[in-house]
This record gives structure tokens, sequence and C-alpha cells, in this order.
């Protein structure tokens, strides 16, 4: 009795009981391709993980001069640091998966089209402030990988034509990657990108509330009564939440049997170690800009700079895509967008393959 | 992948409810274990500092190197395990060592050498200097003493 009386007080105020019947009447389309639609969630859920995960490295973590020896302490010296630093750095490369699937999943049922256009726009940035995430957070410990790896990928922002220098010292604090990167990197990582973060995916996550999830183009085509869905509440739910238990579990698994190493403490006037390489989500452009710099006239500066320029248009074509394949009838531009996305998968996959071969 | 809601009213024979207790009882341990495990690592973690502390507690001698050289009527501050604590070379050679801690509210104390008095600045306790006891103020309690002995090379101070 007395639950009713304060649901009632509170549902007076919030409008508790319009929320229940929103969630009630929510439903999930069923079809062969629903498997996909866990992945945004799972996506969400390792974004959680690394907000509780990093407020807990934030506990004893310090930025600046002493980044590396208190990285040390947390991995060598707190009780299971180790594990939950292993775990942060597993979920983020993880989260990084699981948005690439979510958008190629909805590159190819072309969720993109009217009225999701917004999701995608969203979903993009969402993913751009994501690998700015996993680059700032890969200086925070100042290892030697640390160290270059920030040192290499800054060297892109510094081939742009005349302002490239600029930008790059901006971001360095200095000519050269010191504690003041690792500081200026730390309010990017825990300030400025979770404040820019939070509203992008809170509106990511209304629109998905406002337009439902989408079927893919055959899926639509069919008459409604030939249509399947499942209610939201409490089956979809239900299994979302498997979803993130499973997640949970082989993150676990991964965090614990592969510990996250920590090298010797970054220092420039040590070589750079052997087999040195990017990241697994940064090496397929990485390779990319080494290979466009392998054609023969495309060598040297202004090769480079052709490089990112051709990267950028492909980037800005993918990310427009909503725009011009806007037409329901699958005619010559949807195919021709299909085309494009397989490509992108194989252009993704190969470069990578290729970054791990030729690692010396 | 054709799931629809499940609308058929459950039947339970009657053996039924017991199975369906157990297996209640079953996932819900299972789901406290797994709780705790979580939990375990991220209590231990944040604990650390606490139980480093705890460690350090467990000192029971310090040794000031040099110690032997403060001038009479000085006091010198040092760490007993984490705790401030206090060395004090009277004016009349006496040497004495405290606990620094107000028994208060745990305010670091000062000792004050023309008042000849342990005065603290929080709450305007009181200690006397040579035997630690709580003169006026709130103090509820006095300091602890400890052990003091001076040798040519320093000043071992211990629990009593």
């Amino acid at each position: 009795m007395t639950s009713k009386i304060v649901y009632n007080w509170i549902d007076e105020r919030l409008g508790l009981s319009e929320l229940a019947a929103f969630a009630r009447h929510k439903t999930v389309p069923v079809h062969s391709q629903s498997f996909w639609y866990y992945w945004g969630g799972i996506s969400l859920f390792l974004f959680l993980v690394q907000c509780f995960t990093g407020v807990l490295l934030l506990v004893y973590y310090r930025p600046g001069a002493e980044a590396y020896e208190s990285v040390r302490q947390i991995t060598f010296v707190m009780h299971f640091g180790w594990l939950i630093r292993s775990a942060h750095a597993w979920s983020a490369s993880l989260m990084i998966f699981s948005i690439l699937v979510h958008m190629f999943s909805v590159f190819f049922m072309k969720a993109y089209r009217k009225p999701r256009e917004f999701g995608w726009l969203s979903g993009m940035a969402l993913l751009g402030i994501a690998s700015v995430f996993g680059f700032s957070g890969y200086l925070l410990p100042m290892d030697e990988l640390s160290y270059f790896a920030t040192k290499v990928g800054l060297e892109i922002p510094a081939a742009i034509p005349f302002i490239g220098p600029a930008i790059a010292s901006m971001l360095r604090g200095g000519l050269d990657v010191s504690e003041f990167t690792v500081q200026r990197f730390f309010a990017l990582h825990v300030v400025v990108l979770p404040a820019i973060f939070l509203p992008l995916l809170g509106f990511h996550l209304w629109l998905v509330q406002r337009h439902g999830n989408a079927a893919p183009p055959s899926v639509e085509a069919l008459p409604p009564s030939e249509r399947k869905s499942m209610p939201f509440m409490p089956n979809f739910l239900r299994k979302d939440l498997a979803m993130w238990l499973i997640a949970l579990n082989i993150l676990a698994l991964l965090a614990s049997v592969f510990p996250w190493s920590l090298g010797k403490q970054a220092d420039s006037l040590v070589p750079a170690p052997a087999g040195i390489h990017p990241e697994w989500y940064f090496m397929s452009p990485f390779e990319m800009l080494k290979l466009l710099g392998m054609i023969k006239w495309l060598q040297g500066e202004s090769g480079e700079i052709v490089g990112i320029l051709l990267f950028t248009l492909g980037i800005a074509l993918w990310i427009l895509i909503p725009f011009y394949d806007n037409k329901k009838e699958s005619g010559q531009r949807a195919r021709a967008a299909h085309y494009f996305g397989l490509l992108a998968v194989i252009l993704l996959l190969a470069t990578t393959a290729i970054g791990y071969w030729t690692i010396r | 992948m054709t799931e629809q809601t499940n609308l058929v009213p459950v039947v339970e024979e009657p053996g039924e409810k017991n199975t369906r207790r157990a297996f209640l009882a079953a996932a819900g341990a299972a789901g406290l274990a797994y709780t705790a495990a979580l939990a375990y690592p991220i209590y231990r973690y944040l604990a650390s500092p606490a139980e480093m502390a705890m460690n350090a507690t467990a000192v029971t001698e310090v040794t000031l190197k040099d110690a032997q050289k403060l001038p009479a009527g000085s006091v010198l501050m040092f760490k007993f395990g984490t705790a401030p604590a206090m060395l004090i070379h009277h004016a009349d050679g006496r040497w004495v060592g405290l606990t620094a801690v107000c028994t208060h509210l745990g305010c670091t104390v000062q000792y004050e050498p023309q008042a000849d008095r342990i005065h603290c600045a929080c709450h305007g306790g009181v200690y006397n200097p040579y035997t630690g006891a709580n003169v006026s103020g709130p103090p509820p309690k006095p300091l602890k003493l400890f052990k003091v002995a001076v040798s040519d090379t320093g000043v071992d101070v211990s629990r009593a």
C-alpha cells in the first residue's frame, strides 16, 4: 500500500506511468538479421564499463611528471590494480570493435535513411570521439609504447599544410611529447571528451526511442501482416541484458588471462622498440596512409598531403551516405552504396592484415 | 528468431513448484556469487592505501638519525608509522617523545617552548609537555608517551 502511495506521489510529479506505457508499447522487429540489434546495446554497456573502471583508475592516477610512476603503482602495488587497468584497456578495444560492428550493421541495413539521418550522424560523431578517447588514453601510462604512438599519431595533423605544425604543437603542448602532453591529454580524456560524448550519446539514444529499430529494406517491403516483432519489455530487454552479461564475461576473461602490460618508462633518448605498431583500430588508417605514400607520384611531403586528402574524402563520403542513398526503392544508388560498404569492409580488413603482416 | 510473447498461462504440476523454487534459489545464489566476485577486487583495490597504512602502524620503533643534535628548547616533528609524532628536547636537557595527534578531534598539536606547553590550535586543548597529560580544554585523554633512547648517532623512539 505504501509503495503504491509513494509511486503515485512520484508519478504525479514526474509522469512515470507515461514512461511505463511507452516502454510497454515499444517493440523490436524480428527477422533473420535481428542479431545485429544487440551491438548498439553492447557498445553502450562497454562504455558504462569504461566510465566505471575509468573512475577507479582516477583514484590513484596522477597526470604530469608522475604519470608513469602512478600507473606502475596501480599495476604492481595496489591490490587488483592490474585487473582494473587491464579491464579498462580491454573494454576500450572491445567497445571500438562493437561500435564498428554496430556501424556496419546499420550501414548494410540502410538504417541511416529518412528519418534516421541524425542517428547516423551522431553515431559517426560518437565513433570519432571514441577513437580520440582511445588515442588520448593510450598516452596516459607514459611508457615507451604510449610515447611513440602519440609521437607518430600527432604527425598526421602536423602534415596539414600551413597550420598543421601549429595544431600539432598545440595538442602536444610543446615540440615533443612530454609531461605537458600527458597533462592536457588527461584533461581531454577525463573532462572534455566525456562532456561532449555524454550529451551526444543521450541524443543518439533518444533518437533510437523516437524512431525505433530500423528493419532492413527487404523486411520493410513486406506487408505489415507479415512483419514480426517482439515486445521490448521484457523480451528484448532480457536478451539485451543477457548479451551484456556475455560481454562482461568475455571482458573479465580477456582482462584476467591477458593482463595489459606496462612497458618501460618513456625516454626520448631510447630508440623505438622493435615491432612497435599502432593499436588494431588505428592499424588500417596508418597502413592506408603508408600504402598511399608508396605510390610513386605520391612520394614525398606532397604525397602525405594527398594521402590525407583522399582519406578525408573517403570518410566524408561515408558520413554523408544518408544524403545520397536516400531512395526507398532499391535502385542503382542503393546498390552503389552497398558496394561502397563492402569496399570499406574489405579495405579495412585487408589493410589491417597487411599492417600486422609487415610488422618488423 | 520467431519469438512471440508468452501469453499461455503457466499451469504448475504439484512437484513443479519445488523445482522452480530450487531454480530461483540457485539463480539467486549464483547472482550473489557473481556480484561478490566483481565487488571483491574493487573493494581490495580501493582499500589498498588503508591496508598499507595499517602495515605502517605496526611499526614499533623509529630511529631518528642525527636527532641527538636537536638544540635544547626545540622540537622535531616526525612520523611514527603514519601518525605525526614529536620529539621534544627540553631546556633542562630532558628528552620526551609523544604522539602529536590531539585526542579531541585529531588535529596535529604544537609544542610552545615559551609557554612550556603543548597546544592544539583547533579547539584550544593544552597538554603537559613532559607527561603528555591533558591539562585544559576539550581533550579527553593524554597524549601517549614514547620511550626515548639518545645515542651518539641518533635518537631511538619506541612504543612504551
